[in-house]
């Protein structure tokens, strides 16, 4: 039975080594792009709701590198400030739900039993519910904007790193480097928390990084569908919800735009994600 | 275990995941601070006769477990309430829109399942060489765009720039009903596709590097039976698996599409009732997705020993 493990190492090998550019590149790009987020009043050439009536649906020039918005607005300008809200909103995300994630997982792997049982049970309700469908039903409990939404994915995604957290705590609690801490008197807290919890954060964090990228798409989604962040502020989901209007009249740029720049980032984070479990070594169940 | 008792116990895991789902979804309207009137009426003018009827109908004097048990009858009979924007029954609003959400689901379901498959098997039967690579690539980059990405890019090229197809409605009559949702159903079906071609591709891999596969292929079976009969047979379990989880996703994200595409199906329904705050609407539609997906999971949870008799064997058949 050793032909199926040998085949498939074989497989990886070249994959590895084709990712390490685009592993490269991504991350530049993505530290680029949260600089400019960051720095954005610096880097921005115009404020992000400038309006300039004369020069609407411009197209791109000098003054104006990817043109302007139905309300003469610089594309530019609102894509960099608009990856304030597209960049945070996901991070604060994936920070909640891979904490919570982490230590349900760890009390779920590590104690087992009922605790094990009635969590796991919780995480098949919760499952039940897809992220978005529950990030649209806290805007319809608690109002549009990014607050609930925010709070509803982080609940959403939790039990997604909870499971994995539990399995790999559950099969790391039987090797030998455990016990052998066991039987030199260390506590039960001890050793789960300094000595296996960091054994498995590897994998955790790849996982956490391919999450942040569905986060991203899910809470832009829901921008452009109107529920989360509110016009005039600039963001990558509304913008593409604006400009929609003047797609029929052959404007593409202010909605193609915001919508390359999403796309983009989600590839970078997939193959960041991607290239991370890959050296990790670790498959990640599904 | 028997065959009986694993379907046995299965519904019954069923049952009490969609009971607790269904608490879910009836109580989180308590986590809302204030009084239960005032919220169903939001954006309404609180008239006497408003507040009466809203009172009246949801029982909202009685206590909260009562509230629950007259709900659940309701619902389990079909009765969801009644719609606040619409002044209908919300089994009849929500049943208008119903064939159109469900016509565009099954149509990106058959693409999913033609581009997806096709790409894993072929990207598995190369596995290692250009092409692999390039499908692998491909499947990552369809993987990233999102579905209100893939609406107005398709909008802009096949509806505007070369007016190919219709931008906006659902048409009439059934063919031009499918005309106006091919579109639609392309744009639903790309985030998907990554997740079937992955999963056969990696599964056709585990199954080619098989002892039984060697074996079949020394006896001189043509590489064509091989692959028909031993390898994709075999590989077909993670792919059912896959695709239940595919129902939730493309019923949700069918919201978008709907709204970039203005059709009138539930999708564009939720999401306008969430805008009118048209709560009774969106408890119904978020508890029938639920629903759907729980019932579909659980229904390939039994079919899959048939499928695949190795499962039935238990887990160390594999």
């Amino acid at each position: 039975m050793t032909t199926p493990t040998m085949a498939m190492k074989v497989l990886r090998a070249p994959r590895v080594r084709r990712s390490s550019t685009t592993f490269l590149v991504s991350a530049v790009f993505l530290g680029v792009v949260t600089l400019a987020a960051i720095f954005a009043p610096l880097v921005a050439p115009y404020p992000p709701n400038q309006v300039d009536l004369l020069n609407v649906q411009a197209g791109p020039s000098p003054a104006h590198w990817l043109g302007t918005d139905a309300l003469g607005r610089d594309t530019l300008s609102r894509m960099i400030f608009g990856g304030r809200t597209a960049l945070l909103a996901p991070l604060l995300v994936v920070v909640f739900s891979t904490t919570v994630g982490i230590l349900l997982g760890l009390l779920a792997g590590w104690r087992g039993g009922w605790i094990d049982s009635v969590l796991g049970r919780i995480f098949d309700v919760i499952f039940a519910f897809p992220a978005l469908l529950l990030a649209i039903m806290a805007v319809a409990l608690f109002g549009k904007g990014l607050v609930a939404p925010i709070v509803a994915m982080s609940i959403a995604y939790a039990p997604f790193v909870a499971r994995l957290t539990r399995s790999l705590i559950a099969s790391e609690r039987s090797r030998p480097y455990v016990a052998a801490y066991r039987v030199q008197g260390f506590g039960g807290a001890f050793i789960a928390l300094r000595r296996v919890l960091p054994n498995v954060m590897p994998i955790v964090g790849a996982q956490s990084t391919l999450n942040f990228g569905y986060v991203l798409a899910e809470l832009a989604a829901l921008s452009f569908l109107g529920l989360g962040v509110q016009a005039p502020t600039a963001d990558w989901g509304a913008m593409v919800n604006e400009a929609q209007a003047g797609l029929i009249g052959g404007y593409f740029l202010p909605a193609l735009v915001p919508a390359i720049g999403i796309v983009l980032v989600v590839v970078a984070v997939n193959v960041i994600g991607e290239e991370l479990s890959d050296r990790i070594g670790g498959e990640i169940p599904a | 275990m028997t065959t009986l008792r694993r379907v046995a116990g299965k519904l019954g895991a069923l049952l009490l995941t969609l009971f607790l789902a269904s608490l879910l979804v009836f109580f989180s309207r308590f986590l809302v601070p204030g009084d239960p009137v005032s919220f169903l009426l939001r954006g309404r003018k609180p008239s006497p006769e408003a507040v009466a009827q809203v009172t009246a109908q949801y029982g909202l004097d009685l206590p909260p477990w009562q509230q629950y048990l007259n709900w659940l009858t309701g619902v389990l009979q079909g009765d969801f309430g009644r719609s606040l924007q619409y002044r209908q029954d919300v089994s009849e609003v929500i049943g208008d829109r119903l064939p159109v959400t469900l016509l565009l689901v099954v149509m990106a379901g058959t693409m999913i399942a033609i581009v997806g498959l096709t790409a894993g098997i072929v990207a598995s039967l190369n596995r290692g060489k250009v092409l692999d690579r390039s499908v692998l690539i491909g499947l990552t980059v369809l993987g990233a765009i999102p579905s209100f990405v893939g609406s107005i890019v398709l909008i802009a090229v096949f509806a505007v720039q070369l007016g190919w197809f219709p931008s906006f409605g659902s048409g009439e009559g059934f063919l031009d009903t499918i005309y106006h949702l091919v579109l639609p159903s392309i744009a639903l079906a790309i985030v998907f596709v990554v997740l079937v071609g992955k999963v056969t591709r990696s599964s056709m891999v585990e199954q080619l590097g098989r002892e039984h596969v060697e074996v079949a292929t020394s006896r001189g079976l043509k590489r064509g039976t091989v692959i028909r009969r031993h390898v994709f047979r075999n590989s077909i379990g993670p792919i059912l698996t896959v695709s239940g989880v595919l129902v939730a996703g493309l019923l949700v994200a069918s919201s978008i599409v709907e709204a970039a595409f203005g059709l009138a199906g539930i999708g564009t329904l939720l999401v306008q009732s969430v805008d009118r705050l048209d709560f009774p609407v969106v408890q119904a539609i978020v508890l029938l997705i639920v629903t759907a997906f729980v019932v579909v999971n659980a229904i390939i949870d039994v079919l899959e020993p048939w499928i695949d008799p190795r499962a039935a064997a238990g887990a160390g058949a594999r």
